[in-house]
């Protein structure tokens, strides 16, 4: 009797086991593909399929010619890129993993930065940190 | 020998020359219109090097205790108006007293947008850069945050970035680890606003001490003013020409 007591506790842990550490690996080897929500307007600058190849390299070329020659086109700049692509639930593109930019880089583990230095929210959401015409505050730290 | 005792008729050319010029600038002059459009480029026009843009602060106007342009820059630019000494400082109040005389000047300091920056001449990587309209700009995309040309720089006008930054205005990226200054508002200079937001708000104090235009464009208030009276270059003996000017100092 203590034997098949015995042999149930250990069918017991290993069925603990596998539901503890076999199914998470079942749930990982099918990771859903990102889900964007989609840009306003009807369609974007470019060819989607040219987009998601491509759009790295229309902004390296943009941000150039922004940054040196003070060229401001919107067409490829970065700021229409936020413009359209704002998640509608967070008026950002890079605050959740869900975001459109982040939904994407996230899949394929590239890491982008940015928006270290960018706003990830259309100029409309901005919110001057200082009222014009008062002292920010000194921040103590 | 000067050019006069060989030319006895030089005097009468002279006079013909200057009324030659005051009729060109008569007929200049409807031409204001003109002027105005070419000075609003369109959106896929590069910078042009026939502007130079440059500032003049009379600080014979400048308030002694008044921050107003300091304010709107931070505003503006979305700095935190923190004045420790590793936060960023786009322009600053100084001032300064005649060691001899006791004569007390106050007077805004910025970036001086040379036309020989020394801070483009030490940029190892070309982040560092001066525009074809003469502002000097960082390019924080290529910036290592070295920080050369916070030591080349005469004027102590840029600043790093330390601590990582978080909603920044869409027209103004700034974020940790690069080296930053004075823009002269690039984002409005390149909107045709031709102003930047410490000079609005000087004008909008009533002080009316800086003055921002085309140092090229002989009509351009500034270029009169200059014309008008004596102005200085901070550290004139370095040879950078400037594009900021002085007046009494």
């Amino acid at each position: 009797m203590a034997k098949v007591l015995d042999n149930l506790r250990a069918w017991g842990l290993l069925a603990l086991f596998s539901a503890l550490f076999i199914g998470p690996l079942t749930v990982m080897a099918g990771v859903n593909k990102p889900v964007l929500e989609r840009g306003k307007g009807e369609r974007c600058v470019e060819d989607t399929e040219f987009m998601r190849r491509n759009h790295m390299a229309l902004l390296k070329h943009h941000r150039d010619e922004t940054m040196r020659r003070g060229i401001r086109t919107t067409k490829h700049s970065l700021k229409g890129c936020v413009d359209c692509h704002a998640s509608s639930k967070t008026g950002s593109v890079a605050s959740t993993k869900e975001d459109f930019c982040m939904a994407c880089h996230v899949y394929t583990g590239v890491k982008l930065d940015c928006w270290d230095c960018h706003a990830t929210k259309p100029m409309k959401l901005y919110r001057p940190a200082a009222t014009p015409g008062v002292a920010p505050q000194r921040v103590q730290q | 020998m000067s050019e006069q005792n060989l030319n006895p008729d030089n005097s009468e050319r002279r006079a013909f020359l200057k009324a030659g010029a005051v009729v060109t600038g008569a007929a200049v002059a409807p031409g204001v219109l003109l002027f105005g459009v070419a000075q609003a480029r369109a959106p896929e026009e590069p910078a042009s090097d026939k502007i130079r843009w440059g500032m003049l602060i009379d600080t014979t106007k400048c308030a002694s205790g008044c921050d107003d342009c300091v304010r709107a820059c931070n505003t503006e630019n979305g700095l935190s108006g923190a004045t420790g000494p590793q936060d960023s400082q786009w322009i600053r109040k100084l001032n300064i007293r005649h060691l001899k005389s006791g004569v007390e000047t106050s007077l805004p300091m910025l970036c001086q947008h040379c036309e020989h920056p020394p801070c483009v001449d030490v940029c190892p990587t070309g982040a560092s850069m001066k525009r074809a309209d003469g502002i000097v700009l960082v390019d924080r995309h290529i910036c290592i945050g070295c920080r050369y040309c916070m030591m080349a720089c005469p004027y102590k006008a840029r600043s790093f970035v330390h601590e990582p930054l978080t909603d920044q205005n869409p027209e103004v990226p700034r974020g940790k680890g690069c080296v930053e200054s004075c823009t002269f508002c690039v984002q409005k200079v390149d909107r045709g606003e031709n102003t930047t937001a410490c000079v609005e708000a000087c004008n909008a104090a009533g002080h009316k001490a800086m003055l921002f235009g085309d140092l090229n464009d002989p009509q351009s208030e500034i270029a009169q003013a200059m014309k008008t009276y004596a102005t200085t270059e901070v550290r004139a003996d370095l040879r950078l020409n400037t594009g900021v000017r002085y007046r009494g100092i």
